[in-house]
């Protein structure tokens, strides 16, 4: 029993230590973009902890924020696909290609949002 | 209901009735006044005629033929000719510019005088003998002048000398060979029997009676109708009476016997035209011909008429007829239903038919009516009742017995059988005393009548049980009146009333109590009464009535209570004067009396159309917002991840190594870079303030220009990378 806790909690130390090497060798743009998500994905987390103490009230402006967050992130996690050498699928999209359709369809998103935002 | 009860004051000429071997001459003045006063609405009638018969014996068994015919009838009064008619007449027969129009008006109107006695002038008789002489003595082609003529000189007795005569009676025969519709036979034939009976010397008599006969009746019909010509299929019951005349006629005229079978044939078709007689509820039988015959008469009154002048004319002749006699009584009563008829024809013809009847073989009608149909307790009235022909003569000595009294509007009566004293002086027989539990208010007497003479049945008929209407009037008293002003159903005050004499009460009330005004009526019989009407008006000094129906019962009382009647009466509060009024047709001391005051205190009207209060709009309420400053923590806590972005990008070293450095690229970098945060810009101004269609049009603007500038930027970046790449 004491070996097997041991056991896993040196598994995990070591999980956490292999994911750690191997993400700084991650190039630095996609660390850029991975910065950008979380930094999205803190801030609907705050709104909505915001919406949790104050109530819903007004409903529409909290998905707004919440979604703009939430719709930004996704569309730089779709950037970093596109942007990775390593994905074969995307080979032949030049990045400034997936960086301009980022663009837009932030523009687009952010549009809707403020509309939203009454 | 038809009857006239009143008879005014005027002489009346004598009358003759001849029946059968009996003569009678009443020569009588009547006159009439009224006694009592105005509340009481019958005549006594005071005359001393002198009357020639005795009522000899009383009879002891009843009409039972007759009664059995006459069960179901309604009460109806049928009063004789009268004074009214004779007025009438001379109103509708006047002639005016001194002579009549024609010589058939002239007819009728003389015959109508003839029957109801009245004198003509003598003027007027002149110019009309002369008229009818002239159109005698005249070449005219018209069996119908002729006939017209020889009537107004039958009646005027007017002075035509024998050749003359004669001369006209040729005329007629051939008219009567030549005739070929009914009124052709009519006329001639009519004027033969006129000249027969003016003169003996001249020769009237027919040569072929027989065939003349036959001709006449081939228009009668199967149902007793006769038509008018043997082309015209129209037939009428007015037909009918002329086609009886004419036959009687012939029969008067024959020169050689008839055939006995003829008559028989005849007599047969008499009573077929009786099986299809019209009857009315009250017991009037009567012809209806229901579109106009060829002599443009229509309506019952001409062919009923016609029909019982027809059937007398035949009776007197060839003796009599197997006619029921309350068909016969029933026809006298169809006269005498029409009371006073407004067109002059139309008097003739009910005068005329009357005295047929009147003089008839086969059954004189005899006619039972009240000389007052309304009696009164107080003034201690009898009923009277007077037995007579329809001309309004005695009739043979009879008894009337008071078989049956029906309250109004129940079927169940009690039996009387009390026999009314006959009084000689004044041809009436009076019931002395009124039949025990007869009380104030409506009832039907029936009446039987019982000829003393038992061999009168055959000559007389009187309908067995007669039912007439009669109306017993009273004085009501009115006992234990008083009103009274209630507390919640305590008295709080009261006051005695003199009902129906004057009273004059004072009394005040809030809208809170009550006011019971009660009393009780009793007739004189000691029976409560109860009146058609009993109300209590409330009138204000501004002239607003308000009436209360007082309720029946054993007690007549009306509470109004107050608290209910606010509304009702418009929240006037004041001095309302109390009246009373009690009323129905058989109380003689009907009252309409003012009781006094009430002085009534109501509350105030509330306002109905006064402005409303004021309702002030409430606005939503805003939702409960969180403090500013929990909100203004939250905002700063919202940049701290963007201050964490900014952080950690330092720290992976962000740099601008790949922005542009020449010139122009560089340009349209920064363009690139501007056209984003002028759109972001947009978006804010479009939350702040802008709406979505500017924001939309700048956008598209913005958009283009950004798309020119990104692709130029970015197309240079890809070239910049790939050459990078490559080298």
């Amino acid at each position: 029993m004491g070996k097997s806790t041991v056991t896993t909690k040196d598994d995990a130390q070591a999980l956490f230590h292999s994911l750690r090497s191997a993400y700084s060798s991650t190039p630095t743009n996609l660390k850029i973009i991975d910065l950008y998500v979380l930094f999205a994905v803190f801030t609907a987390l705050i709104q909505v902890g915001y919406m949790a103490i104050v109530g819903s009230f007004p409903f529409n402006s909290f998905l707004s924020g919440v979604l703009s967050c939430v719709g930004t992130a996704v569309l730089a996690v779709c950037l970093r696909i596109q942007v990775n050498k390593e994905n074969k699928e995307f080979k032949d999209l030049p990045p400034e290609r997936a960086f301009a359709d980022f663009v837009l369809c932030n523009l687009v998103l952010h549009l809707v949002i403020m509309n939203f935002l009454g | 209901m038809r009857h006239n009860s009143s008879q005014l004051g005027y002489k009346v000429q004598s009358a003759s009735i001849e029946g059968r071997g009996v003569k009678l001459e009443i020569a009588r003045s009547t006159v009439l006044k009224p006694i009592g006063d105005d509340s009481s609405s019958h005549f006594r009638l005071v005359s001393s005629p002198a009357i020639k018969f005795e009522m000899t014996r009383k009879l002891g068994f009843a009409f039972l033929l007759l009664a059995a015919a006459s069960i179901c009838e309604a009460a109806a009064i049928f009063s004789p000719i009268s004074e009214a008619h004779r007025s009438a007449a001379l109103e509708l027969f006047s002639p005016a510019a001194g002579t009549f129009s024609s010589l058939e008006e002239a007819t009728e109107a003389l015959r109508t005088f003839e029957v109801l006695g009245i004198e003509i002038e003598s003027d007027l008789k002149d110019s009309t003998c002369k008229s009818a002489v002239d159109a005698l003595s005249s070449g005219s082609p018209n069996s119908k002048d002729l006939y017209y003529a020889l009537r107004v000189s039958s009646v005027l007795q007017c002075k035509i000398s024998d050749g003359a005569l004669t001369g006209v009676a040729l005329r007629l025969k051939d008219f009567v060979k030549d005739a070929k519709s009914l009124l052709d036979f009519y006329y001639s034939i009519g004027g033969l029997v006129l000249i027969k009976d003016q003169t003996s010397e001249v020769d009237v008599l027919l040569d072929d009676a027989d065939g003349i006969f036959r001709s006449v009746k081939d228009l009668s019909q199967s149902d007793g109708k006769w038509r008018y010509s043997s082309n015209n299929p129209e037939s009428s019951t007015y037909a009918a009476g002329i086609a009886l005349e004419t036959l009687s006629g012939v029969i008067t005229l024959k020169s050689s016997d008839i055939d006995g079978n003829l008559i028989d044939a005849l007599k047969r078709d008499v009573v077929k035209l009786f099986d299809n007689i019209d009857k009315y509820d009250d017991g009037a039988y009567y012809f209806d011909d229901r579109f106009v015959d060829a002599s443009g008469h229509q309506g019952p009154v001409s062919a009923t008429s016609s029909v019982a002048r027809g059937l007398t004319t035949l009776a007197s002749t060839s003796g009599s007829l197997n006619i029921p006699g309350d068909k016969i009584l029933g026809l006298a009563r169809f006269f005498l239903g029409i009371g006073v008829p407004g067109t002059g024809k139309d008097l003739y013809y009910q005068i005329d038919a009357l005295a047929s009847l009147d003089q008839s073989r086969v059954l004189v009608p005899l006619i039972l009516s009240l000389q007052a149909s309304v009696l009164s307790i107080s003034s201690q009235d009898k009923l009277k009742v007077k037995v007579t022909t329809v001309l309004g003569s005695t009739g043979p000595p009879l008894s009337v017995k008071l078989m049956q009294v029906f309250s109004s509007g129940s079927k169940d009566a009690s039996i009387i059988n009390q026999e009314l004293k006959f009084d000689p002086k004044e041809a009436v027989h009076v019931l002395d005393a009124l039949p025990v539990g007869v009380d104030v208010g409506e009832y039907v007497f029936a009446f039987e009548i019982v000829l003393s003479d038992p061999e009168h049945k055959k000559i007389y008929v009187t309908g067995g049980r007669t039912k007439v209407p009669v109306y017993v009037t009273g004085v009501v008293k009115v006992e234990n009146s008083k009103v009274e002003v209630l507390e919640s159903d305590s008295v709080e005050t009261q006051q005695k009333l003199d009902l129906p004499g004057k009273n004059d009460v004072a009394l005040t009330a809030n809208h809170l109590q009550k006011l019971r005004l009660s009393f009780q009526l009793t007739t004189p019989l000691q029976n409560p009464f109860k009146p058609h009407q009993a109300l209590l008006k409330l009138r204000h000094e501004s002239g607003v009535e308000h009436s209360f129906v007082v309720n029946s019962g054993k007690l007549f009382e009306t509470t109004l209570d107050f608290l209910g009647l606010v509304e009702n009466f418009f929240y006037l509060s004041g001095k309302y004067d109390m009246e009373l009024t009690v009323g129905d047709p058989a109380m003689e001391n009907s009252f309409l009396q003012p009781l006094g005051h009430i002085e009534l205190d109501l509350p105030d009207a509330p306002e109905k159309y006064g402005p409303k209060p004021e309702i002030a709009h409430i606005f939503r309420l805003q939702e409960k917002r969180p403090p500013q400053e929990l909100s203004y923590a939250f905002l700063g806590l919202v940049f701290v991840p963007f201050l964490a972005f900014l952080v950690g990008l330092l720290r992976l070293g962000v740099n601008m190594k790949n922005f542009p450095t020449s010139m122009i690229p560089a340009a349209f970098a920064i363009l690139f870079h501007g056209g984003i945060a002028a759109v972001l810009g947009l978006y804010g101004l479009f939350w702040l303030k802008l709406d979505l269609f500017t924001t939309l049009k700048t956008l598209g603007v913005l958009g283009l220009f950004l798309m020119f500038v990104g692709h130029r930027t970015l197309s240079h970046l890809a070239s910049a990378s790939a050459k990078v790449k490559s080298a």
